[in-house]
């Protein structure tokens, strides 16, 4: 008997070893069979569609109400989004997923430095969005970014960055500066190098502690952001050290840089955002999605301290898109929430709430910023301004390895000139030589 | 069926059956009469296959998910490091034959990595090892909350890499970062933490430290409390102080303790890479500027997921696995020789 029950306890133990590890086995192939597309049952329970929207950074939909409103209007549909908050995390994971066919979401964000790749690599694991809208509806040059060279739509226009200057008025009235937006504007039209000149002034009679502008970078992203030709030519050939456009930023940056008017921080950084919080610098660059970024680093202190002007020149830095991969299990729901979330109405939704700009013209009439942030920024005609340089930036050439060369030149070059004191040679031999590791040269 | 029908038949004589009389394995199991007779042939042959494989099944799990997650992907980036593959085409690789790895000897960008996972290796783990060493000797003495000490050593290990490293930053934030500030008290110009060679190489090795100091400490306590006390009572009738008791009793009964903290670390030091990433905050793959920071992992990361090359990243990870194995055959001669001299 003794030894029966040892020998059936152990079978047991046997049969639970086995049992687990075809378990784990089968859990696994569950997994990628399944993907996260369609958690929460699919279509079993309750009749119910869960949609997923793979997002980046703060995509303002889920602030602005829409996923809440468009449940509202359509009882069968369930919306959940996945965030992943770093842009250079977020990318090569939905490539992978991409490329593999599993995991992705309903809805996949493209940001504009890699709509590019997207384009040129991933066309056919994106649903042709094109026949499914009215194109008419975006900016041109939005929808040439996302489009593929024999006319297939991957991605539809979310937001975009129309450039302005933000800048401390009560700092500027310390340091004897024009204060009015409109004249500070005619100041420095047309041209980054005047911007720059204004600086220098600005430096002479300073608050003590602080700059002129947050860091040399931002003054280059801003400039290139208004040339046509950046790092590739129109045939998509890689010509950044040829390239007038680049040639003109890095000049005006390495001005700011050598010229001692940068608070030399690093965007996106910690000590960055206690630089709002402290108010170290005077200006920044200023596309549309910064807004609601300075209102929420800089807080309370920086209530009606803050105001807006004119960029020197017409510019568009960041925006989105967003896609339907064709992994999508829920295809024809997805694209018409694709649609819905892109329509002009609800652009205009998203920049009342977050001040993110509509890349739908016909929503720039009806635009309402939040009164909260209108007051925050002086009262200045936010709407007006970002609208006038949407209206006017022209249709840059971007190419496939837009953003690491990008991060070459102003976080290799930019920055060992500004914060380790090299000379603006050697700041570019070290941004070419890390731009020819990241081409595989 | 027809053996086991005539062993049932026949109890009494299957005890003394001879192995020719009955072929067949339950014949056999029978004539050794150690199981039941009858039906207990199958079970016997069960019972004996159980014994055999199931130690193999209960430890299967673990090498099932070994070979998973560490033996195929391992294999497979070997692959990989032979090809030309970019992560926005995996599909599309292409034979590259050993490209990959003459293309890093060549590079100035892996050296640097190398050597700087050396120099912050070293800047970090030297330290640490002692101050644990000392931390561990102060420890053993006999104090009021001893445990209240030894969990408070542990804490710094239990945090997240990222919070601390995020705290670490704002202390080393050049402008208005807390270390600043008191360099500045004490009349020191302050240093660009994160941009300096020597500087940035400093702060993240204090991260490192910081985290792990307390875990080695624990280790080494464990180590001291095993030695006998006679040890020390004899070298104190002999008149040896404490610091001669720690150096000539401590020191030589803690070698095993010490080459495994050695080892352990080396490894640590070799992977090294969420400080340094999130100590870099924005581009933080780059390790600074200069790459003055950017250590193997970083740039194994840098290449594969930022700049999409990952055949190359591939290649990276297997040279940083032979660099371990190095290590490790390092490590064995070196205990072959200790375990010798003793």
């Amino acid at each position: 008997m003794r030894t029966s029950t040892r020998r059936s306890r152990r079978l047991m133990a046997l049969a639970a070893a086995a049992a687990l590890t075809t378990g784990l086995l089968a859990g696994c192939a569950e997994d990628s069979d399944d993907g996260s597309s369609n958690e929460g049952g699919g279509n079993g329970g309750g009749g119910k569609t869960t949609l997923t929207i793979g997002t980046f950074g703060v995509f303002g939909y889920k602030q602005a109400g829409l996923y809440d409103e468009y449940m509202k209007l359509h009882p069968d549909i369930n919306i959940k989004e996945n965030v992943t908050t770093r842009t250079d995390v977020y990318w090569p994971k939905t490539l992978t997923r991409l490329q593999a066919g599993a995991g992705t979401d309903d809805i996949q964000a493209i940001e504009v430095g890699n709509v590019t790749e997207a384009v040129q690599t991933q066309a056919d694991k994106f649903v042709d969005l094109g026949k499914e809208v009215d194109k008419s509806q975006w900016l041109d040059w939005k929808n040439a970014q996302a489009t593929t060279k024999d006319g297939k739509l991957i991605g539809l226009g979310t937001d975009i960055g129309p450039m302005a200057i933000c800048y401390r008025k009560d700092l500027f009235e310390k340091a004897g500066l024009e204060t009015d937006r409109t004249k500070l504007a005619e100041q420095w039209k047309g041209d980054w190098g005047k911007y720059v000149d204004l600086g220098k002034d600005y430096m002479k009679k300073a608050p003590s502690g602080t700059k002129f502008v947050d860091s040399a970078s931002s003054v280059y992203n801003a400039a290139l952001g208004g040339e046509v030709e950046r790092y590739y030519d129109k045939d998509g050939n890689v010509v950044w050290d040829k390239s007038a456009g680049v040639k003109k930023a890095w000049d005006v940056a390495m001005d700011v840089a050598t010229s001692n008017m940068s608070a030399k921080l690093k965007q996106f950084d910690k000590p960055w955002d206690q630089g709002y919080a402290n108010g170290t610098f005077a200006t920044v660059a200023c596309p549309a999605w910064m807004i609601g970024y300075i209102q929420e680093k800089s807080g309370e202190a920086g209530k009606g301290k803050w105001d807006v002007a004119a960029a020197p020149t017409a510019a568009n830095w960041g925006g989105s898109f967003i896609g339907v991969p064709t992994a999508s299990k829920h295809q024809k729901e997805a694209v018409e929430l694709a649609k819905w979330l892109t329509a002009p109405e609800q652009q205009a939704k998203v920049f009342a709430k977050q001040a993110s700009f509509p890349s739908a013209p016909s929503s720039y009439s009806s635009l309402k910023p939040a009164a909260a942030t209108q007051a925050y920024f002086s009262d200045a005609p936010i709407t007006e301004i970002f609208s006038a340089s949407a209206n006017t930036i022209p249709t840059q050439y971007l190419g496939t390895k837009d953003q690491p060369i990008g991060t070459a030149i102003t976080d290799i070059g930019i920055l060992q000139v500004e914060q380790k004191g090299k000379s603006p040679e050697q700041g570019w031999d070290a941004a070419t030589n890390e731009i020819k590791d990241v081409l595989g040269q | 069926m027809s053996s086991s029908k005539q062993a049932l038949a026949h109890p009494a004589s299957s005890a003394d059956a001879a192995p020719g009389d009955k072929p067949g394995a339950a014949g056999r199991a029978n004539g050794r009469g150690t199981p039941p007779p009858g039906s207990s042939s199958w079970r016997s042959r069960l019972y004996r296959w159980d014994m055999k494989a199931s130690p193999y099944a209960f430890i299967s799990p673990f090498f099932i998910v070994f070979g998973a997650f560490s033996l195929i992907p391992l294999l497979y980036t070997a692959w990989y490091s032979l090809h030309n593959v970019q992560l926005a085409n995996l599909d599309g690789q292409t034979w590259a034959g050993l490209d990959n790895y003459e293309n890093l000897l060549s590079s100035d960008f892996f050296w640097n990595a190398l050597w700087n996972t050396f120099t912050i290796g070293v800047i970090s783990t030297v330290p640490q090892l002692l101050m644990a060493i000392g931390l561990a000797h102060l420890l053993n003495y006999k104090l009021r909350g001893s445990t209240v000490w030894r969990v408070v050593m542990l804490t710094p290990y239990a945090t997240s890499v990222a919070a601390a490293t995020l705290v670490f930053v704002l202390l080393y934030s050049w402008d208005g970062g807390m270390i600043n500030w008191l360099l500045d008290f004490v009349g020191i110009d302050p240093v660009n933490w994160r941009e300096s060679d020597w500087g940035s190489q400093f702060a993240v090795s204090s991260i490192v430290i910081w985290r792990w100091t307390g875990y080695n400490a624990l280790i080494y306590l464990a180590a001291m409390q095993a030695i006998p006390v006679d040890l020390y009572e004899s070298a104190a009738i002999d008149g040896a102080n404490r610091w001669q008791q720690f150096i000539h009793v401590t020191i030589p009964q803690l070698r095993p303790t010490i080459l495994f903290t050695v080892v352990v670390s080396t490894i640590g030091a070799t992977q090294l890479f969420g400080e340094p990433l999130l100590f870099g905050g924005v581009s933080g793959s780059k390790g600074g500027s200069e790459h003055q920071y950017q250590t193997l992992g970083l740039y194994m990361y840098d290449q594969g997921w930022i700049i999409g090359n990952l055949g190359k990243a591939s290649a990276i990870a297997w040279s940083m696995f032979l660099i371990l194995l190095i290590v490790a055959v390092i490590q064995l001669l070196i205990s072959r020789r200790l375990r010798k001299s003793q």
